[in-house]
């Protein structure tokens, strides 16, 4: 009756290789990312996400090769993002072999352009990813690779997104990406229960307990984690077993 | 043997060449209606609206082929909306015909308290009792499949296999030639490739 609960590793790229930054910034490469991907898919992953967050600060061309080459290698679900700006843009990586894209910074410039997206692709291929940092009490929404202040409410603009045709919100906290310290369950269970679409928790992944706060308090459907799989520091076998011991439904390979 | 795979011009046509040539079947993409008429195994993906798939198979000239090709006998595999197309119509876009072969239409699936729409994630395929599956041989009762859709069809009929989300619908299909799935078998890995295999295995 309910679904698996997800967990989705991650990969930020510079288009072509995977690096991951702490809080955005100091970008390291950590490899390749269809040979990535493949260990994750063997090793249980549920899904993968494929992140350009060069694109959106340079300005650059989406990274549709590395999409199509990630994709090849893939038995479970591909999600594309970053400096997708545009249908074509979003089209072109789908064509490549994405099942879902996410936006960012160009929804926010643009909202109707999730509706565009959503009336083309369908909305369970249509990810808004908002990046937020908390701010007084509340949470702001920032674009350009979580650098700019956009005005927004992050709760607010999520709820919004999902009015608009997103079908799920990748909801990265900005104060714990790259930090290892944690989930932000407040800021996730404040957009859990502001939409009624799926939401990915993203930031601060540890330890499995972190992720099953994130379930438990933040009521996420699904959680992402980059660097921690990528360093070793944390199986995916191992965030699974801990949350099937203790009752979450999860995919078991 | 090589898989017709069905292009109406959406779809993640893609990601299940790639599922099937890892399989190592060879495949071809068919826009038009000519190799329908010697297709050996047929299978029509699907993602997207029930509306555009329904008028790109009018517009293509593929809706009478396609029909041709199941009523012959051609093993054929539908999968998520190209699973719903084989059924009269759908709510998604009540005036648009499907292909009919299934008797019945496909419904929206109702939201409900912790049950989020679209359907999207990986959820549990259970077995119906007594119905033999030669598309499902080999995959555990219970398995986990990878879904991501708003409508689907009814239990009934010709269900080899039901999913609960909300109410209970058809998950996978099996009338002779003819299977289909509402998830995503080219992306439900080591389970996904189980099933592809063995609609390989009985097209072959």
């Amino acid at each position: 009756m309910s679904l698996a609960r997800r967990i989705i590793a991650c990969l930020d790229t510079d288009g072509a290789r995977v690096v991951k930054g702490v809080k955005f910034e100091g970008l390291r490469d950590a490899g390749d990312p269809a040979a990535l991907a493949a260990r994750y898919d063997r090793e249980g992953a549920d899904e993968v996400v494929v992140l350009d967050v060069a694109a959106a600060r340079d300005h650059r061309p989406t990274f549709v090769e590395t999409i199509r080459r990630t994709a090849g290698e893939l038995s479970i679900p591909l999600t594309a993002g970053g400096g997708i700006r545009t249908l074509a843009d979003a089209r072109a990586v789908v064509d490549a072999g994405a099942d879902k894209v996410t936006v960012n910074t160009a929804a926010v410039r643009d909202p109707a352009l999730l509706t565009e997206l959503s009336d083309a692709l369908g909305s369970q291929a249509v990810v808004l990813a908002i990046d937020a940092l908390a701010r007084a009490g509340r949470w702001e929404v920032c674009v350009r690779g979580g650098r700019q202040p956009a005005g927004l409410d992050a709760v607010d603009w999520a709820a919004e997104g999902a009015e608009r045709g997103a079908g799920e919100i990748l909801l990265t906290s900005i104060d714990r990406d790259g930090t290892q310290s944690g989930f932000a369950c407040d800021l996730v269970a404040a957009v859990t229960g502001a939409v009624g679409v799926p939401v990915v928790a993203s930031g601060g992944a540890r330890a499995p307990e972190d992720f099953l706060r994130v379930f438990e308090d933040g009521r996420a459907d699904a959680a992402l984690a980059a660097s921690t799989f990528h360093d070793g520091l944390l199986a995916i076998a191992d965030v699974k077993a801990f949350l099937a011991a203790r009752g979450l439904p999860v995919r078991q390979a | 043997m090589k898989v017709t795979l069905v292009d109406y011009g959406a779809g993640n046509l893609a990601s299940v060449e790639q599922a099937l040539r890892r399989l190592g079947a060879a495949t071809e993409r068919c826009a038009t209606p000519e190799p329908l008429a010697a297709a050996e195994a047929v299978v029509l993906p699907g993602v997207g609206h029930f509306a555009a798939l329904s008028a790109a198979l009018d517009a293509r000239g593929l809706r009478a082929p396609l029909a041709g090709a199941i009523r012959r006998g051609v093993p054929f595999l539908g999968i998520c909306l190209g699973l719903q197309a084989l059924w009269e119509g759908s709510d998604e876009a009540p005036a648009a015909p499907g292909l009919a072969v299934l008797p019945g239409r496909v419904a929206g699936l109702r939201a409900f308290p912790g049950g989020k729409l679209p359907h999207m994630g990986w959820n549990t395929v259970r077995r119906v009792a007594g119905r033999e599956s030669r598309l499902l041989r080999g995959v555990p009762d219970g398995a986990f499949a990878y879904f991501a859709h708003s409508y689907a069809g009814p239990a009934g009929g010709d269900a080899v296999a039901v999913c609960d989300y909300g109410s209970t619908f058809a998950a996978a299909v099996e009338r002779g030639n003819l299977a289909g799935v509402q998830f995503h078998p080219e992306k439900s890995g080591a389970v996904g490739a189980t099933i592809l295999g063995n609609f390989l295995g009985f097209a072959g």
